[in-house]
């Protein structure tokens, strides 16, 4: 394609290319402090779903090497969200190094915890005030579970606020980096937020997990351990490519969820959670 | 299905199975398929693991080995028809 742009996050090589320039230039600037992708692992196409609408209305169709069917084209103002979900689909659809968990990490002294929910839980803008707090950032999409060692991998992806979030996160982080505010998407207003240079400049170490968090926003303030066979039956939900692994996957995932302390967290605001999160790792 | 002739077989090499906390998670190596599973499939399938036994032998065992002092046939056979429909184990007419 006209436009490409190319980067590493974590052990994932990306290549992006785009009809137009604007989204090449706002990746490139968003991602600036990330290395790049000699040979990339998947490829993320950005195209006009029409001819005319390079020019005309211009909308971005999403391409690459794997693809849903049926996916509605955005706006070329929001085509830094539709590389976004391109990258998260390709790793959903293609990664077969690790077992994907559809979760955010963060990290402290070499261990971890991970955080799994529904979308909406706040796993994202909990990794990020966490980040904020002397924790290192290891993702809030995607954590990567090695089959071999049990220990996670970081991919420190831009993170992607949503809504309320967006508030929340720049009051809490006056000197991060943002990407433009993207409204009326299909998942309401977005903004990105670029990992701070400590997430990005260690995002090769690995770690090993030592608490897994089932958190909710919105709830009064609860705590209450998780039983391994629910926290097994949740993360299995939880990963994009348990079934592709076979035993392998089903080797590291009974092994995460019967080794790992499992905890629900209810809570009301980040601030709370903070608490109850610094509270629960000093108990471990 | 405990007709009396029947035979029934858990091979462990078709599958591995963990305990996690009250529940089993178990792999079933021809399908791929994983099946959380609640007592007594484990012990079953532990039952079933040597030679293959009658679900009347397989109540006896189950009694024996587990203490179950007022084991039910029906309950039973019909937890041995589930893992047999999941083929995690092989019933020979």
């Amino acid at each position: 394609m006209k436009h490409q742009f190319a980067m590493r996050v974590g052990p994932v090589g990306f290549r992006i290319g785009s009809a137009w320039r604007a989204p090449v230039e706002q990746l490139a600037a968003l991602y600036a402090g990330y290395p790049g992708a000699d040979v990339p692992d998947f490829t993320v196409r950005l195209g006009p779903p029409s001819p005319l609408r390079r020019w005309l209305r211009p909308a971005v169709a999403l391409a690459g090497d794997f693809t849903l069917p049926d996916t509605a084209p955005l706006p070329l103002a929001h085509a830094l969200l539709a590389a976004e979900m391109g990258m998260n689909l390709q790793v959903a659809l293609g990664h077969r190094r690790h077992l994907l968990l559809h979760a955010a990490a963060v990290e402290r002294g070499g261990r971890a915890i991970v955080m799994t929910g529904e979308s909406g839980a706040g796993k994202s803008t909990l990794a990020t005030l966490l980040g904020a707090r002397g924790w290192r950032f290891m993702g809030d999409e995607f954590v990567l579970l090695d089959p071999a060692t049990g220990m996670i991998h970081a991919f420190p992806r831009l993170v992607s606020l949503k809504n309320r979030a967006i508030a929340a996160v720049a009051a809490a982080l006056p000197d991060a980096r943002f990407g433009p505010l993207l409204t009326g998407t299909p998942k309401g207003d977005i903004r990105h937020l670029v990992p701070d240079a400590r997430a990005v400049a260690a995002m090769d170490d690995p770690a090993m997990p030592a608490l897994l968090l089932f958190p909710r926003f919105g709830e009064a303030a609860a705590v209450r351990a998780v039983a391994a066979g629910e926290a097994f039956v949740r993360l299995t939900q939880a990963s994009t490519n348990y079934v592709a692994l076979g035993e392998r996957g089903f080797d590291t995932l009974t092994r995460f969820a019967r080794d790992v302390p499992k905890v629900a967290v209810d809570y009301p605001d980040g601030e709370a959670a903070i608490a109850q999160v610094e509270a629960l790792w000093a108990a471990l | 299905m405990s007709d009396g002739a029947t035979r029934f077989s858990a091979p462990p090499e078709g599958y591995r199975i963990v305990a996690l906390d009250e529940l089993s998670a178990v792999y079933h190596r021809a399908s791929g398929i994983t099946h959380v599973v609640a007592s007594p499939a484990p012990e079953i399938l532990d039952a079933l693991s040597g030679p293959a036994m009658s679900a009347e032998a397989l109540l006896m065992v189950m009694t024996i080995r587990y203490d179950l002092a007022d084991a039910d046939p029906a309950a039973l056979a019909a937890r041995l028809d589930e893992l047999v429909a999941a083929g995690l184990v092989v019933a020979t007419p």
